[in-house]
């Protein structure tokens, strides 16, 4: 089965200097994918580079799927007069000709996307009313309506306790036994350790392979820097959270 | 009860009043719903105040109005769009330098010897003095306005609700900026004529702010924003009517109410919860 996408030796970047080079990676049909990286490492460049947004500055990217983007609920209005269906509506923007609305057949795509996520008995509240973790698999709803064969998801579960992150994980597994690609961007490396593979991103490429091969900790060092510690049980390692300067 | 419901219909000029003060009750009670989700009161009552030496210019020349408030934004929408890249200069700051100067600048017109003395109808309104010639320029802008949010609904709705989102979406969140700015332009100049420069934003905001208060989604707030509006602006004119007050004024009056209504509602359901 051919790749959802491949990236071979890609630079991309904004205002002529590239935010990350030398990327060469790919995404399986059913394989989900840890994107680890420092903030400030190039990870949202990768992604807009996936979706279309950002032009390869050297190298090329290969996909005939369609992307889907995640974003993370806080950059979504909470207080807007929308319901958790009609933001999985918003989904059909990207593939309904710009003078057609969504008619019966599409709310029936997006209701379906609600059910596949468990949050069809949620449909009609209000998207800001919903909690953190129904908020972020109403936005992985809308990227279903897209018809979105690879998702991606930016700290999908950064705010999310336990369940919540439980309940997201199964979803995760099942939309990619179902064959969808996943890519999530995460800095929980315990996570990243039960993903298939683990793409390592510091402006460029430190490492891609499966978690075994890739999580060990020269190359966690090239990817955070100081910022990687060793937890008191001697064994795991962590990632400080990142802190802001005032 | 009956007479005084009727009385004012008896008349050609409240009957056109009527037709235009509905058909503009659509326009900007649904118009003003995306003014209020996209935060630009502000910039509504500047672009309605920046145009102000444009109607004056039109009135001293005996040019149609119209082009006159058309010209007048245009040049209004440049000098904010030029002021905002200035460095170190805040972008509100900006706006309010140049629509204190544009509105001046019309004042100081207004006082010219040869300025017609109908100069207060720019400010205030005369929606009692309205030609055929307005009402169909306002049925036009009805039309345009109604086709125009409905094609734009889903991509209004998708960008004020996250703009990057919607850009993964593949929406022009840009794209989506102007078309809504050009439709706000064109109902300000035309409502301009039977509103007045001054009061022309209370359509734009009251009834839509009111309704926001309600109304739990875009669609029932949208409908409840063009009812508020159309009532408000019936509610106006037999008040400006049966009172002798002002028209446009009392059509704001109005306006005024609705939006406390809807507060204190607004209030006592939060309290009740």
């Amino acid at each position: 089965m051919s790749a959802l996408v491949r990236t071979h030796d890609l630079s991309a970047g904004y205002n002529g200097r590239p935010a990350i080079e030398r990327v060469s990676m790919d995404v399986q049909p059913g394989e989900r994918v840890a994107l680890l990286g420092p903030n400030g490492g190039g990870k949202t460049t990768l992604f807009r580079a996936l979706m279309g947004e950002l032009a390869p500055m050297t190298g090329s990217i290969e996909s005939d799927v369609r992307t889907g983007s995640v974003p993370q609920t806080e950059r979504s209005r909470l207080d807007y007069p929308v319901s958790a269906l009609d933001v999985a509506l918003m989904g059909t923007l990207s593939r309904l000709p710009w003078w057609r609305r969504p008619g019966r057949h599409d709310r029936h795509v997006a209701l379906d996307a609600l059910k596949r996520v468990g949050l069809e008995a949620r449909a009609h509240d209000l998207f800001g009313e919903l909690s953190g973790g129904q908020r972020q698999r109403v936005l992985i709803a809308r990227a279903l309506v897209q018809d979105a064969r690879l998702l991606l998801l930016d700290e999908p579960y950064s705010g999310l306790d336990t369940s919540s992150a439980e309940r997201l994980t199964k979803l995760l597994r099942d939309l990619a036994g179902d064959g969808d690609g996943i890519v999530v961007a995460t800095h929980d490396l315990e996570q990243a350790r039960g993903y298939d593979r683990v793409l390592c991103l510091n402006r460029t490429q430190v490492a891609f392979g499966p978690p075994d091969q890739v999580l060990d900790g020269p190359t966690l060092e090239l990817t955070y820097g100081e910022s990687i510690v060793t937890l008191p049980d001697g064994v795991h390692r962590g990632v400080l959270p990142p802190h802001h300067h005032c | 009860m009956i007479d005084w419901l009727t009385d004012p219909w008896s008349q050609e000029v409240l009957r056109r009043a009527f037709a235009e003060i509905v058909l503009l009750g659509v326009v900007g009670g649904a118009l003003g719903c995306w003014v209020v989700l996209y935060g630009l009161s502000y910039g509504a009552e500047s672009l309605a105040h920046g145009l102000f030496p444009g109607l004056v210019a039109a009135a001293l020349i005996g040019a149609p109005l119209i082009v006159g408030g058309a010209v007048g934004i245009a040049v209004a929408a440049v000098a904010v769009a030029a002021i905002g890249r200035l460095h170190g200069l805040d972008r509100d700051v900006g706006v309010a330098v140049v629509v204190t100067t544009l509105f001046g600048l019309g004042v100081l017109l207004a006082l010219s010897p040869d300025t017609p003395r109908a100069i207060q109808g720019l400010l205030f309104g005369d929606i009692l003095g309205l030609t055929d010639g307005d009402l169909a320029l306002a049925a036009g802008l009805a039309v345009v306005t109604g086709i125009g949010l409905w094609l734009l609904h889903g991509r209004l709705l998708a960008v004020g609700f996250d703009r990057d989102g919607a850009t993964a979406l593949g929406v022009r969140a840009l794209t989506v900026d102007v078309a809504l700015l050009l439709l706000l332009a064109a109902a300000i100049v035309v409502a301009v004529q039977g509103l007045g420069n001054l009061l022309v934003v209370a359509l734009l905001v009251a009834p839509a702010a009111s309704a926001r208060l309600v109304a739990q989604r875009a669609a029932p707030m949208m409908a409840l924003s063009v009812a508020i509006a159309v009532a408000c602006g019936c509610a106006g004119l037999y008040l400006s009517y049966h009172a002798g007050t002002a028209a446009g004024a009392s059509v704001a009056a109005m306006f005024v109410l609705a939006y406390l209504a809807a507060a204190a509602m607004s209030a006592l359901r939060s309290r009740s919860v």
